[in-house]
């Protein structure tokens, strides 16, 4: 099943638009556009604040193609916030390692780990397709009432010189229109809303082409990202292997700028490449092609008045580090707290700009990171290619080069540690988390129980107390022991006020109430500043 | 700013050394010997280790040169 040739996973059920037979609707505080992984993930997040969530979407369907398959463990920690993180691991394929090979060899000149801290309730990554993450969100959303995702609603227009926005929606039974505060763009990177509003994107194009061939096969192969420079089936080029659930692998060929695409996805031209990889005798089935090329840019801003962008429209890398819908998903946890303050009048306008200051730098990072490793991956100069050669050579020999080996720096999180939000600190701490950094996790016990340190923090913002004395404060508080990894991954006698997307605003020892309330009201731009 | 980069003569056998610098390159093609030096700079960066002196050095590299 397809539809405009996008392949089907599901297929959903559109309904005509109660505004189609109304004369006057009701105006909403805010709309979601997109039915990506990060448009559901903020609606969900919407409408576990209690709030009236409704998505729009071009597809009356999630489509099919696993697409971005890596998830990091900062995502999943937010797929347990939103309630669904176990139903991914338990679906995905946990790995930690990654291996790079070069030429013939058959030994990696360099191996990594993705979960360098031990002991977190999560793993380093989780592979799984991107449809059952959609699929799971969209479960999670229909369960709540307060829900409406409008399947095959196209958003084709869109006002903004009012007050508030005015929405023009395409749908087969005709158009209509639609009032909100707040248009929360999260359709992807061709984004429509963008194009609408005019705006563009500033950054690098990459002229090279890359050949995903997700294959179905049977083969006892450790759960580990491989990746080759120079092998014998892609001679001067890369590959990539990575599995996937349900016996599919994702199979990455590098082929060139000038490839020709309708060719290098016809079953003739692909074998030779897979049969390379994974041996003559592999017997497999084609499950899903695409030839893609990427960018690593972003928007220069992030909202732009009642207009709001997140995850792929509103920034690209390419797909080497699995920093799309790993950088996507922390965008919507940053940005949904503050918009429910915003709404629930409990915090000011303002607070939505830390927003654009915080992800736009989170962008910026993984920009860098991604456009770095192309670089090495597919280097631009003679000179370039050189030096890439130069530390794979050194690699196999010397310990030192290794590191130098970039074949994707995996998603890792983006701490901003100049955020307008965050209350810096105003002693040396010798350890812990920092005001702007992402809280670690750690076992602790609870009521006698084993328990993990991120899922325990209460909803909101709260403090983390780790001491034996008590903490006085209007905010929930988690009290810890010192003792164990928290103490040692937290430091003692130590209080950090932790942000709704567990990240830290402020910390101190011994603070006073006076102290902790000042730095509550800077995370949610009541200093007046 | 204090310059962490030393440019003053550091070498005991200056002529030893350059020497030893120019015999690897003997016998070897314009490629092989780009790809000698690639080594060698990349070996001697990591035995400095010292992001501050590299990048002084890398300007200082990309200013004296007579063609730019």
């Amino acid at each position: 099943m397809s539809f405009d040739g996008i392949p089907v996973y599901k297929k959903k059920t559109y309904k005509k638009a109660p505004e189609l037979s109304r004369s006057s609707t009701k105006r909403r505080p805010f709309v979601v556009v997109g039915s990506g992984p990060i448009g559901l993930a903020l609606a969900l997040f919407m409408a576990k604040k209690g709030h009236e969530v409704l998505i729009l979407t071009a597809f009356d369907f999630i489509p099919a193609g696993s697409k971005g398959i890596c998830y990091s463990k900062e995502a999943l920690d937010i797929f347990d916030q939103l309630g669904i993180g176990k139903r991914i691991v338990d679906k995905g394929v946990i790995w930690n390692v990654g291996k790079v090979f070069w030429g013939d060899s058959p030994d990696p000149v360099y191996q990594f780990d993705m979960l360098p801290v031990k002991n977190q309730k999560n793993p380093g990554f989780v592979n799984i397709q991107q449809y059952y993450v959609e699929d799971y969100l969209v479960d999670a959303l229909e369960a709540m009432e307060n829900v409406e995702i409008r399947w095959g609603h196209a958003v084709t227009d869109l006002d903004v010189s009012g007050t508030y926005a005015r929405l023009n929606i395409h749908t087969e039974d005709g158009d209509y229109e639609l009032d909100t505060d707040y248009v929360l763009a999260c359709d992807g990177s061709k984004s429509t809303i963008r194009h609408l509003m005019g705006l563009d994107f500033e950054g690098r194009i990459f002229e090279d082409s890359f050949l995903i061939a997700d294959v179905k096969f049977k083969q006892s192969r450790p759960s580990e990202r491989w990746f080759w420079f120079d092998p014998p089936f892609n001679r001067g080029r890369t590959a990539l292997l990575h599995k996937q659930p349900d016996d599919i692998w994702r199979l990455d060929f590098q082929i060139g700028w000038d490839a020709d695409r309708e060719q290098a996805i016809k079953t003739e031209n692909l074998a030779p490449y897979i049969k390379g990889m994974l041996g003559d005798g592999v017997e497999y089935q084609e499950d899903w092609l695409s030839v893609y090329t990427f960018q690593c840019r972003r928007m220069k801003n992030f909202v732009h008045g009642r207009v709001i962008f997140a995850g792929d429209a509103a920034h690209q890398v390419s797909p080497f580090g699995a920093r799309g819908a790993n950088s996507g998903l922390p965008d919507v946890q940053n940005l949904s707290w503050k918009l429910d303050l915003v709404l629930r009048g409990d915090a000011p306008k303002s607070l939505l700009q830390s927003y654009d200051i915080e992800r736009t730098r989170g962008a910026d990072e993984n920009i860098l990171n991604s456009s770095r490793s192309t670089d090495f991956i597919t280097p631009k100069s003679k000179n370039s290619t050189l030096f890439r050669d130069a530390v794979l050579e050194l690699a196999s020999e010397y310990e030192f080069a290794r590191p130098l080996v970039n074949s994707g720096r995996l998603s890792a999180p983006t701490p901003c540690y100049d955020s307008p939000i965050a209350t810096m600190d105003e002693e040396e701490f010798p350890c812990g988390p920092r005001p702007g950094d992402i809280c670690p996790d750690a076992p602790i016990e609870r009521d006698g129980k084993a328990a993990w340190l991120l899922e325990s923090l209460p909803d909101g913002f709260c403090l983390l107390h780790i001491g034996e004395q008590e903490l006085a404060s209007d905010l929930p508080v988690l009290a810890l022991p010192c003792e164990g990894l928290v103490a040692e991954r937290y430091g003692s006698n130590m209080s950090y006020l932790v942000r709704p997307d567990n990240i830290v605003a402020a910390r101190w020892r011994n603070p006073e109430p006076k102290q902790i309330m000042q730095a509550y009201a800077k995370a949610t731009a009541q200093d007046g500043a | 700013m204090t310059a962490s980069l030393n440019t003053s003569p550091n070498l005991d056998d200056c002529d030893k050394v350059y020497e030893a610098l120019i015999n690897a390159h003997n016998d070897l093609s314009d490629d092989e010997s780009s790809k000698l030096n690639a080594r060698l700079i990349l070996l001697l960066i990591n035995h400095i280790g010292d992001e501050d002196v590299i990048m002084e050095a890398i300007m200082a590299a990309k200013t004296t040169s007579k063609s730019v």
